[in-house]
């Protein structure tokens, strides 16, 4: 019957309209943002940011300013200076660190390759998503006290890759710290010997004892 | 009941009776105008709102709600924004037509509601000779307007908009009229004043006579439905705007406040072919029931013209747009032949007025079924129903 269509669609369409006022859940799809969010999901990621361990964001920066990041970032957004002192890393190896970092958040592209090539765990993808500022020059550039935040941080935004990432860390500190031990103990032993024979080869050539003698961390 | 409902008289004649008897007839025709220029353009702007509001929640969404309390300041910032705007005339512009066209589109609409019957006693402008004449003739000119800014723009897309505007326009003119000639042969009187009071008569259980209430006034009121929908541009009629397709139409080339003029004609001649509606088929300011008379008379219209407006709205939401070579047929192979056996049974109705009501009615309601039927039988065929492959 011709006009029977459009009194179905005026039914379909008049379903939605009451519906949204006595079953809003099931016909308003909207979540209204600013009071409302949603939970995102673990894979999330807005723009990178650093990590450190413990509560100190210099002494417990993870990153080594060993700049492959800054070589790797297509758009090349990142910007490291090489500090000139060295200070332990979390096995106790001295390390550099970053003296600057600064990451461009209007070039950033969170294309995620800096987390990719990162050898150390040391720059991770945040999942804040409201860096809209008034300011487009300083604003927009992130300095390292600004990209720095806790492990916690990291474990809370992504917990799956956090956790993986610290029962490695925390398989290699162990491996470092036998290793020292291990080495400990041979030039406990070696002590003896090397008293004696004033010129051995083995006092030319003395295993290294110091704790950071542990294998890097990856 | 009678001082509410005559409120806005004893209002103005107070106000009237202030100034000096030789002022008295300018002063009351000022307010008059005063009045129509407020209330119309401030329902336009409640529409606007209301209009994004419903079809938001047509389409599972909640509308604006950030502006002023649940989102009714909208239209203000609506507003403020298009006057801020930059006025932007074309080079190639006929910089004349296009100042005039956006006034040429607002004032006929502003007319029209002049002769419109609002309530007991409250019409701006009683034509008892020529009121539907009147409404029709200023409408028209409505028209020009639009031709006026498809043709001024020195653009493709606004003259294909005021093109088709133009088809569009006299296509349905005729339908309008010719459903509204039903009232007139019924009512005896082109005044709109007289229509109303006709449908004043009562029948049984206190039931006001509206038109509606008969075979032809409710297949009159449908294709004077149709008709008004495509002479105010409304969807599935708004093939002179066609975002899609051409951009914006006749008012492609017009921004910042000439742009929301178009806007607000176009929203008054949606209420003022309403409020024809009403007036010609769904008893004016009347009430249903002679018991509903304490309602002031003017709130039942009003009532009646949200009722209306939220139709149109509703099937805005509802129907998709038609085709231009649709449209063509529609108007002439099914609406037009239908208005006419339409005013055959009117007159049909009219002369069986003795007859026992029952036959009457199915005499009156078989023949326009039949007419029905038998008229969108080569529309359906011409379009027949869609089959999806993808979709049910
Ligand atoms: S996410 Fe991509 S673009 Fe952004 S800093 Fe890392 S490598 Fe560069
Ligand atoms: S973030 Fe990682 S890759 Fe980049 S400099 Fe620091 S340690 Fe190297």
């Amino acid at each position: 019957m011709t006009g029977s269509g459009i009194l179905q669609g005026l039914a379909e369409t008049a379903k939605n309209f009451v519906g949204s006022f006595t079953h809003p859940a099931e016909n308003l799809a909207t979540i209204e943002y600013p009071e409302q969010r949603q939970k995102l999901a673990e894979n999330t990621r807005q723009f990178p940011f650093l990590v450190f361990d413990g509560t100190d964001p210099e002494a417990g920066l993870r990153c080594v300013a060993c700049q492959i990041c800054e070589k790797e970032c297509p758009p090349q957004c990142i910007y490291i200076i090489k500090s000139k002192a060295k200070k332990p890393d979390f096995v106790g190896k001295p390390q550099f660190f970053p003296a600057v970092f600064d990451i461009d958040l209007s070039v950033c592209m969170s294309c995620q390759i800096c987390v990719e090539v990162c050898p150390f765990d040391a720059i991770k993808m945040d999942q804040d998503f409201e860096l809209a500022t008034s300011d487009r020059f300083q604003g927009l550039l992130f300095h390292k006290d600004r990209l720095a935040k806790p492990n916690s941080h990291f474990q809370k935004i992504h917990p799956t890759e956090a956790g993986e990432t610290d029962t490695r860390r925390a398989a290699d500190l162990e491996k470092a710290q036998a290793a020292a031990a291990k080495a400990a103990a041979a030039a406990a032993a070696s002590a003896k010997p090397v008293a004696t024979p004033a010129n051995s080869p083995e006092a030319k050539n003395p295993p290294p004892a110091s704790p950071a003698a542990g294998t890097p961390p990856m | 009941m009678n001082t509410l409902d005559q409120l806005p008289e004893t209002l103005k004649d107070h106000v009237v009776g202030v100034f000096p008897a030789g002022l008295q007839p300018w002063i009351s025709a000022l307010l008059a105008i005063g009045a129509l220029c407020a209330i119309f353009p401030a329902l336009f702007a409640l529409t606007t709102v209301l209009e994004r509001k419903i079809l938001g929640r047509i389409q599972n969404r909640p509308g604006p709600n950030r502006v002023g309390p649940a989102g009714f300041l909208q239209f203000a910032a609506d507003g403020i924004k298009s006057l801020t705007k930059e006025d932007i005339v074309p080079r190639n512009a006929d910089r004349l037509l296009h100042f005039l066209a956006p006034l040429v589109v607002v004032i006929p609409p502003l007319l029209a509601f002049s002769v419109l019957p609002i309530g007991r006693n409250l019409v701006a402008l009683d034509l008892p000779e020529t009121g539907l004449l009147f409404f029709f003739a200023v409408g028209a000119s409505v028209e020009v307007g639009v031709f006026m800014a498809g043709w001024s723009g020195g653009n493709k897309y606004s003259l294909l908009g005021a093109m088709r505007a133009l088809a569009q326009l006299i296509s349905y003119e005729l339908p309008l009229i010719l459903s509204a000639l039903t009232v007139v042969m019924l009512t005896g009187s082109l005044s709109l004043v007289a229509m109303v009071e006709k449908q004043s008569a009562v029948q049984v259980a206190g039931l006001h006579a509206w038109n509606l209430f008969t075979p032809w006034g409710v297949v009159g009121f449908l294709i004077f439905l149709t008709a008004a929908a495509a002479e105010a541009n409304r969807s599935p009629f708004d093939l002179p705007e066609a975002e899609s397709e051409i951009i914006a139409g006749y008012f492609t080339e017009y921004s910042g406040f000439k742009f929301a003029l178009f806007f607000l004609g176009e929203y008054l001649g949606l209420f003022a072919v309403c409020g024809l509606g009403i007036t010609l088929f769904l008893g004016g300011w009347l009430p249903p029931f002679t018991w509903l008379n304490w309602i002031p008379s003017w709130l039942w219209f009003f009532g009646k013209l949200g009722a209306l407006i939220f139709f149109f709205i509703w099937l805005r939401g509802t129907l998709p747009r038609l085709r231009m070579d649709q449209l063509m047929q529609f108007a002439w192979t099914f609406l037009l032949p239908l208005t006419l056996i339409n005013a055959f049974v009117a007159g049909l109705w009219h002369f069986t007025a003795d007859w026992n009501v029952l036959f009457r009615w199915a005499l009156s309601a078989g023949l326009l079924a039949a007419a029905y039927v038998a008229l969108s039988r080569p529309f359906a065929r011409a379009f027949p129903r869609r089959t999806y492959r993808f979709a049910p």
